[in-house]
């Protein structure tokens, strides 16, 4: 089984939890002996490619691989765009992409054959533009690699139109991978139509959808309109090997209790802030920490003053690398408040690092977290009454750290891939 | 001598915690919520203690007294009769006054203080005898602990109670090749009669009665009397919870038919009724049983896992027991019955973490989505208990 699969990103440079994601599917695949071809718009070279044979699509030239350039462009529905109204990205890379393009003026895309083109392989402004030229390319690289592959495997909206184009030149099945969903990413009126127009393409022209919960499932069934014959739920999984325990040293007594993710709406700030006001009137030997940054990071500063507990309520910024790690080791409970989380990685990381979590029912990892404590995200009183019990009942606490350490264990990518396969053969 | 049938149905209901917040920590001392333990005893009521009463009031004038059961209730399920469904006791004192009903004794709270608690399971089964003299009008001889635990200690302090017979689990483990259709004796204490309970005839009744995807359904009380006359050994000992009768399988399942009918098929069969006391002073003991760690009939494993093995239990187990000398001290009637109904044993079954096995009966018996809600609710309400306490005692 030979598997053509098309990313966004892959460890070492990546921006979001999907290219750590895609690492661990080409590793279980290949610990399932499913080979990948895994292209990606730009590689750096530091790839890990012991499981999988990596391509960088910024290396091929958009060619004429069909009998006639018509062809090939009505095969491959190009996607013109020259708007840099970008979802994807990190709400304060936003900000900084529509000064810069506000600065430089619009310019316009076009498509030139036999050139290449130099992705960035990021979240930026251009997006829409990388998006549909990763396209053509993914077209390209399917014709050059006809006969290395049986399945066509694409993660999430960004590679969607490369894993079509790639079915529609080389008439073998597509799945494709729904980590996110633009009904996840903010309010339904705020959804970027464009977006959302791409994700409904893919997952029509899909001959198999996997989600990464039974969550994400429903969504793709009942918003998307999706078959729920041909919706597969294959749980995300974490890799935990090479992972070295890192020790620090406390600077408080208290108990720490974090909350770590983008501060948006989606991730639901503002209800971990009221339970923290709640918890804080009962007890004080007890500290909230908000780490991560999003444009309702300053509403949450006001929030927080409003209710009288900065002093034992503190903000963090964006974490990166190691201070994530040192971040989890410094909490005594990890909590994931949020509104819509198709899977939700980071509380697993907690676990892993012995930290009991608290997740709300509206996440993907509830579905198979068990020794993780749940509440629904609004229930505001269900949230301070875990928190305070967990920082004040250390049996609950203690059993909770080592049966979720356990459990985390327990999650591999061997085993969530061993479901892939399935899926592959299925359309064979 | 004829074979016997040995009846024997659990009468609880626990005294349900409401949602106790932190926030009511030292604010709010009631613990209970009365609207579902109202709610529920009133359904269990309806469904199950009042057409059943009636049913085996029948059958005991039908067959002219040859039709004989023998009951425990637990005192919280008694308070809750005399608060929410007085007309369930009438009918109790009904099936009493027919002389043909033997009441058990157990632990007043339905609790786990026969395991480390002696002065504290003294006082429960006295309270709980009492109390059954003054309801009931008679005197109970037979002992059942809760979810019939036992062990060699415990059977020690049940003789010493004043009790000459005791009913237990014919735990396979402890069994071994033995079956539990005859009488045996403690190995600890070999004054003390055994009854053993023969799980799998009283799960058939109990648990699969309707099942439809198990090979023997439906069953017909001939068709089981026919089993039970097929068993080897003295008695047949049926031991299960009484709300097997119209709630755990409902009235449509037909098993109302099947009790009707089943006191004229097992007589038929050449078989009689005894009750507990009855049967051991007609049946001699065959051996003696050796049971050095503590036996349940709960789950697969029949120990005490279901209410003690996790860490969240036995902590919430040790935190309310490390109290009873300070109790004791401050003798406060209102401290007393909290610390009473805080040790109903449903209150540490609600915690239990065995997902996989028998996680789903867990479930099924839980006011609580998971094992965590249930501790955490578990420990606040026990939190506020400690604050009285200790406020109780400095006010000496």
């Amino acid at each position: 089984m030979r598997v053509l699969m098309f990313g966004w990103e892959f460890p070492p440079h990546i921006a979001g939890g999907l290219g750590t994601a895609c690492e661990g599917i080409v590793k279980g695949l290949s610990y399932n002996g499913v080979e990948t071809l895994f292209v990606m718009p730009n590689a750096s070279g530091d790839e890990d490619q012991s499981a999988t044979t990596i391509l960088n699509a910024s290396d091929v030239e958009v060619r004429n691989v069909s009998s006639t350039v018509e062809e090939f462009i009505n095969k491959v529905k190009f996607f013109y765009v020259d708007s840099n109204i970008v979802p994807y990205v990190d709400p304060e890379e936003y900000f900084q992409a529509i000064e810069k393009m506000k600065a430089e003026g619009l310019t316009q895309t076009s498509v030139g054959f036999g050139q290449k083109f130099k992705f960035s392989g990021k979240y930026g402004a251009n997006l829409m533009e990388e998006v549909s030229r990763y396209a053509q390319v993914g077209g390209t690289i399917a014709m050059q690699h006809i006969d290395e592959f049986d399945v066509i495997h694409a993660h999430d909206w960004l590679t969607y139109l490369a894993g079509i184009a790639a079915k529609e030149l080389t008439g073998k099945p597509l799945v494709v991978h729904v980590h996110a969903t633009s009904y996840d990413r903010g309010d339904e009126k705020h959804i970027d139509t464009r977006v959302l127009d791409i994700e409904t393409r893919g997952m029509l022209a899909a001959d198999r959808v996997v989600t990464v919960s039974d969550l994400t499932r429903n969504i793709v069934i009942n918003k998307y309109g999706i078959d729920p014959a041909k919706v597969v739920t294959v749980h995300n999984a974490v890799d935990f090997s090479g992972r070295e325990d890192i020790s620090v040293e406390r600077g408080v007594k208290d108990k720490v209790v974090t909350f770590l993710g983008r501060i948006t709406f989606q991730k639901g700030p503002e209800y971990f802030i009221d339970a923290a006001a709640k918890v804080l009137k009962r007890t004080k030997n007890v500290r909230f920490v908000m780490a991560g940054s999003g444009d309702m990071m300053n509403r949450a500063i006001k929030q927080v003053a409003r209710l009288g507990i900065s002093d034992r309520f503190h903000f963090t910024g964006f974490l990166r690398g190691a201070d994530v790690q040192k971040m989890f080791a410094l909490s005594d409970v990890y909590i994931m408040p949020s509104v819509s989380e198709p899977f939700g990685i980071s509380p697993l990381e907690a676990m892993r690092t012995g930290v009991p979590s608290i997740i709300s029912h509206q996440s993907g990892a509830a579905e198979i977290l068990k020794y993780a404590l749940k509440v629904d995200f609004w229930d505001v009183d269900a949230l301070a009454d875990d928190i305070y019990a967990l920082v004040s009942y250390p049996a609950l606490s203690e059993f909770a750290a080592k049966q979720g350490y356990d459990e985390v264990n327990e999650l591999k990518w061997n085993g969530a891939t061993a479901k892939l396969k399935k899926v592959y053969e299925s359309l064979l | 001598m004829k074979k016997s049938v040995c009846l024997y149905f659990q009468v609880h209901q626990p005294t349900r915690l409401r949602q106790y917040r932190f926030f009511d920590i030292g604010k709010d001392s009631h613990y209970y919520d009365d609207f579902a333990n109202r709610t529920i005893l009133k359904r269990v009521a309806q469904k199950c203690y009042l057409p059943m009463n009636e049913l085996l009031l029948e059958a005991i004038s039908k067959s002219k007294g040859k039709f004989k059961v023998a009951f425990s209730i637990s005192g919280s399920a008694l308070e809750q009769f005399d608060r929410y469904a007085p007309e369930v006791l009438e009918s109790f004192r009904k099936l009493a006054a027919t002389g043909k009903v033997e009441f058990l004794c157990e632990t007043y709270y339905h609790s786990l203080a026969s395991l480390n608690a002696p002065s504290e399971f003294i006082h429960q089964v006295e309270k709980h005898k009492l109390h059954i003299q003054d309801t009931l009008g008679v005197t109970p001889v037979t002992f059942r602990n809760t979810e019939l635990i036992y062990s060699d200690d415990i059977a020690r302090q049940v003789y010493d109670l004043g009790f000459k017979t005791m009913l237990t689990e014919g735990a396979r483990h402890i069994m071994g090749w033995q079956s539990p259709n005859y009488v045996y004796t403690a190995e600890s204490q070999p004054k003390l009669r055994l009854l053993l309970r023969n799980y799998a005839l009283s799960d058939d009744v109990a648990f699969r009665f309707s099942e439809k995807g198990w090979n023997e359904w439906p069953l017909t009380a001939e068709k089981f009397a026919g089993w039970l006359s097929d068993a080897e050994g003295d008695v047949v000992n049926l031991f299960m919870d009484y709300e097997t009768f119209g709630e755990h399988q409902n009235a449509e399942s037909g098993i109302f038919d099947f009790m009707r009918a089943l006191p004229e098929a097992v007589l038929k069969a050449g078989l009689d009724f005894v009750t507990p006391a009855q049967a051991v002073r007609n049946i001699k003991p065959v051996a003696s049983l050796s049971v050095p760690d503590p036996i349940s009939w709960a789950d697969e494993e029949r120990d005490l896992s279901a209410w003690l093995g996790n860490e969240l239990q036995q902590d919430a187990y040790n935190k309310l027991y490390s109290l009873k000398e300070k109790l004791a001290i401050i003798n406060s009637p209102e401290l007393w019955a909290d610390f009473g109904h805080l040790q109903e044993s449903d209150h540490l079954y609600y915690m239990c973490t065995k997902f996989f096995s028998d996680g789903e009966i867990h479930k099924r018996f839980s006011p609580y989505d998971t094992p965590y809600e249930a501790f955490i609710n578990y420990m606040n309400v026990l939190s506020d208990f400690i604050i009285r306490t200790n406020y109780a005692e400095q006010q000496i």
